[in-house]
């Protein structure tokens, strides 16, 4: 039976599962029901001093039948006192010794500062995460992304944070910026002990066409919010092995964004997380979904023979390679399983708009499409698009030249192999 | 020309045996679909729906789009939706089939953007600009309907004869209520004259009551869409015992008024087509309680549709195979049975092997009387087997006359008669615009 403890900047949690700072985690109760359906972790909603909050809040992308691929928020933090939230932390913390409760925190000025980092560490927090990231409504008062977006800023206010904290400290980093890696070095440089991102991403989640006016409507006019959810993973994705990667970048980092499974989650941690935050997917389908989460990792864990989630934190990273630096005389060709194959020539007409104008009609009148492998670039299109698993598949040829990438060539003039495609053929 | 039925029907009994879709389970289907390229569906489609194009509009929200993509292959296409035997045309050739999930419900999703456009009032198209030219579409029936609108989209005048009351044809008459009643093809048809500029004259039978040379003395061109003649019937011993009917006949007795079936015990439908399988399964809705199918061949011969036989089967219709009628059995000439001489595998008859069955309604589907009467007076026009002869564009011999429909494909389904009338129209129109007539 694998360990699923997870280690994140020392915070320990039984599993690597938290709940990100957000509405599940806005009260006591709450987090205590969603520890009891499993949740490692919970990240408090955010502390600071109480909003007022509009309505509504939130806006879904509903995609071919998908109801909130894709979502975001205007909501702001938390709109209840420091005394109730501090109170319930306690309580938690009582009741729930051993799950891990972090403390997020945005306020102003440093006295703010080390008020609300002495109240988490009395309420028996197990670490505190800095809400530099939140893009709405936060931003425009000086706070959330407004400081995430300054390195200086940052930096500095970590170095408070951490000058008051006994208890570990995470960073959590906005992803509205061009390069995450200054950012992350920033928090190191302030001496954070993690970061964790990313916070969503500023966005319009749609435009009310009778309105008029972008969405969520809040009366008649709407305003930018943050999107997150299913939609975001892959700049999730990128941004924490981006830093996982830096040879100057050493803190442990929490993933978020977009996580919906164990799968995603196993992904994250792969590129670098040690643990992961969820909040869409748990404020779309509730709690129970982490049971799952818990029961799927276990299984691949044991199917992969990993012991410790330790022993997969960043296991992917070494292969996350510069474009220039990948095998350019690597040569896959689609291969159309005519079994499988149920002729709705997606592939081929994908192909002839999209790509590379490769897959044409079966000369036979046969129902499957066939590849003219000569011109085939093994760009995958043909693959996506297939709603048949396994029916097309990319092969690997063997084209004689030795493996080299664009990078050697540039420097030593390697051999690369001649290009393939074919340009202006029109199907029949 | 009043289309209103009477109040008190005996196909209000029915249900649809296809329910509609709701807002959500249509877009829910079209979502579905993979939108194939060059999709085997619309080969399939005797009128060559764009299908991937219209459930794409469906799933995008715009249904009054994927009406008007309905209609421009097929003016006819809200009871098309109804009628069609999807299972062997677009759903049947559905790629989902080939890896054993559900195909995707073509026909449902067809009734329901072609609905929509119904119940918003649109009808998208308008008469063209006159041309002058004056054209006659013989019949009600859907073949004549199909055509009358496309040539009055043409600019054309155009003149609907219909020998009976109703216009829709066996759209009207004929078509199993469980899949549409009446009053829907009635309300189809009001829909498509509501291009305007079509004159109906009904109650006048071509060739008796307006002879062929009338009508090419008065019109450039001539389109025969009047279908089949009435049921076939089997000159038998006892076969004027009453209680025996065409299967046809009694269809449209259901479906524009009341039949009395309050004797009926046993009824018997005898053959083994379409129109039988419609009539089990309606006289079974219709709550008679011992339904028989009597066919000289056996289960596997049939030529109607399998996925009509099961749905009668599960409906508790039973059959009697290779069973040819030998004799109707009476008692002073109310029916009371009949005796069937049984048939081998190649249907031959078995020496000395009948047998008899209690039946106090028979319906015969054994066919539609051929054409030929019809058809004399007219010069050039040839019959063969039952059908018209014409050619890919649905020209006949005679000069300006074409056809389509029954009358030409010898009894296909309501699609085919749209295409057909539809086809026609087109070559009508470039006959009569290249200055072509038939008057004599």
């Amino acid at each position: 039976m694998p360990d699923l403890t997870s280690n994140t900047a020392g915070i320990i949690s039984p599993n690597p599962f938290w709940l990100a700072s957000a509405p599940p985690t806005n009260s006591g109760r709450q987090i205590m029901r969603a520890f009891e359906a499993g949740w490692g972790g919970a990240v408090w909603k955010t502390l600071g001093q109480p909003i007022q909050n509009v309505s509504s809040r939130f806006g879904g992308i509903h995609w071919r039948g998908e109801r909130a691929a894709g979502f975001n928020n205007v909501e702001l933090i938390t709109d209840r006192s420091l005394e109730a939230n501090f109170k319930e932390m306690a309580e938690v913390k009582r009741l729930f010794p051993k799950h891990a409760v972090i403390s997020s925190l945005m306020v102003e000025t440093k006295e703010e500062w080390k008020e609300v980092v002495k109240r988490s560490i009395d309420a028996g927090a197990d670490g505190i995460e800095l809400n530099f990231g939140c893009p709405h409504g936060m931003c425009e008062r000086g706070m959330g992304s407004a400081v995430g977006q300054e390195p200086k800023v940052n930096q500095e206010i970590t170095s408070w944070v951490k000058e008051y904290s006994s208890i570990p400290v995470l960073v959590k980093l906005t992803p509205n910026v061009g390069d995450i890696v200054p950012h992350g070095l920033a928090a190191q440089a302030g001496g954070a002990d993690g970061v964790s991102l990313i916070n969503t991403i500023k966005s319009i989640i749609g435009v009310d066409l009778e309105k008029m006016a972008p969405q969520p409507v809040v009366g008649n006019k709407g305003s930018n919010g943050g999107y997150c959810g299913a939609a975001v993973r892959p700049i999730a994705l990128h941004m924490v092995a981006a830093l996982a990667r830096d040879p100057g970048f050493n803190i442990p980092i929490s993933g978020i964004g977009g996580v919906t499974n164990w799968r995603d989650a196993v992904e994250f941690i792969a590129l670098g997380s040690s643990s992961v935050q969820v909040c869409t997917e748990v404020m779309l389908r509730g709690y129970r979904i982490v049971e799952d989460m818990i029961d799927g990792l276990t299984r691949f864990m044991t199917e992969q023979g990993y012991e410790t989630i330790d022993q997969m934190v960043g296991k992917a990273i070494p292969a996350y390679s510069e474009w220039g630096d990948l095998n350019i005389n690597f040569e896959s060709v689609a291969k159309i399983d005519a079994e499988k194959c149920i002729g709705c020539n997606r592939c081929m007409v994908a192909c002839h708009d999209g790509a590379h104008q490769c897959i044409h009609p079966n000369p036979d009148g046969g129902l499957t499409p066939v590849v003219d492998e000569s011109e085939c670039v093994g760009c995958n299109l043909c693959e996506i698009v297939c709603p048949v698993p396994d029916c097309i598949t990319m092969t690997e040829v063997d084209n004689g030249y030795a493996a080299t990438t664009w990078n050697e060539h540039m420097t030593s003039g390697t051999k690369i192999r001649p290009k393939k495609g074919s340009h202006g053929y029109d199907m029949p | 020309m009043n289309q209103k039925l009477p109040a008190n029907r005996a196909e209000l009994v029915f249900e649809d045996f296809k329910k509609p879709y709701s807002e959500q389970q249509a877009r829910a289907e079209a979502n579905r679909c993979l939108y194939c390229y060059d999709a085997p569906c619309i080969q399939a489609c005797p009128t060559e729906i764009d299908i991937p194009t219209f459930i794409r509009r469906i799933a995008n929200e715009n249904v009054e789009g994927a009406a008007k993509t309905i209609f421009d292959s097929n003016i006819l296409g809200m009871s098309c939706a109804r009628v069609c035997p999807v299972e062997t045309l677009c759903v049947g050739s559905c790629v989902y089939n080939h890896m054993d999930a559900s195909p995707i419900q073509i026909g449902k999703l067809q009734r329901y953007a072609t609905d929509a456009a119904f119940d918003a009032g649109l009808s998208f198209y308008e008469a063209g600009e006159d041309t002058g030219k004056s054209v006659v579409c013989i019949g009600g029936g859907p073949a004549s309907l199909a055509a009358a609108h496309r040539l009055r989209r043409f600019g054309h005048k155009v003149t609907i004869i219909e020998k009976d009351h109703y216009l829709g044809g066996l759209n009207t008459t004929g078509i199993a209520s469980y899949k549409m009643k009446a009053d829907r093809s009635l309300t189809e048809v009001e829909w498509l004259m509501s291009i305007g500029g079509i004159e109906v004259r009904s109650g006048i039978s071509v060739p008796d009551q307006m002879s062929w040379a009338d009508l090419q003395a008065e019109f450039d061109a001539i389109f025969v869409g009047f279908g089949l003649g009435e049921d076939s019937l089997l000159s038998l011993e006892g076969a004027d015992s009453k209680g025996i009917m065409g299967a046809v006949d009694f269809i449209a007795k259901m479906k524009l008024g009341m039949v009395d079936l309050s004797s009926v015990q046993h009824a018997i439908v005898i053959g083994g087509g379409n129109t039988a399988l419609d009539a089990v399964r309606e006289l079974k809705g219709l709550g008679i309680d011992n339904v028989t199918l009597a066919y000289r061949g056996g289960e596997a011969q049939m030529s109607g549709y399998a996925h009509e036989w099961s749905e009668a089967k599960r409906e508790g219709v039973s059959a009697s195979w290779r069973s040819q009628p030998l004799a109707f059995i009476h008692n002073n000439g109310k029916l009371t049975g009949v005796e069937f001489q049984l048939m081998d595998e190649n249907k031959k008859a078995i020496d000395g092997q009948t047998k008899t069955l209690n039946a106090d309604l028979v319906l015969l589907a054994i066919g539609q009387g051929k054409l030929g009467a019809l058809t004399s007076g007219l010069t050039g026009i040839e019959v063969e087997k039952g059908k018209i002869v014409t050619d890919a564009h649905g020209a006949t011999g005679a000069k300006g006359v074409y056809a389509g429909g029954d009358c030409r494909n010898g009894g296909k389904e309501v699609v085919n008669a749209v295409a057909e009338g539809d086809q026609a129209a087109q070559a009508m129109h470039t006959f009569i615009m290249g200055g072509g007539s038939c008057r004599t």
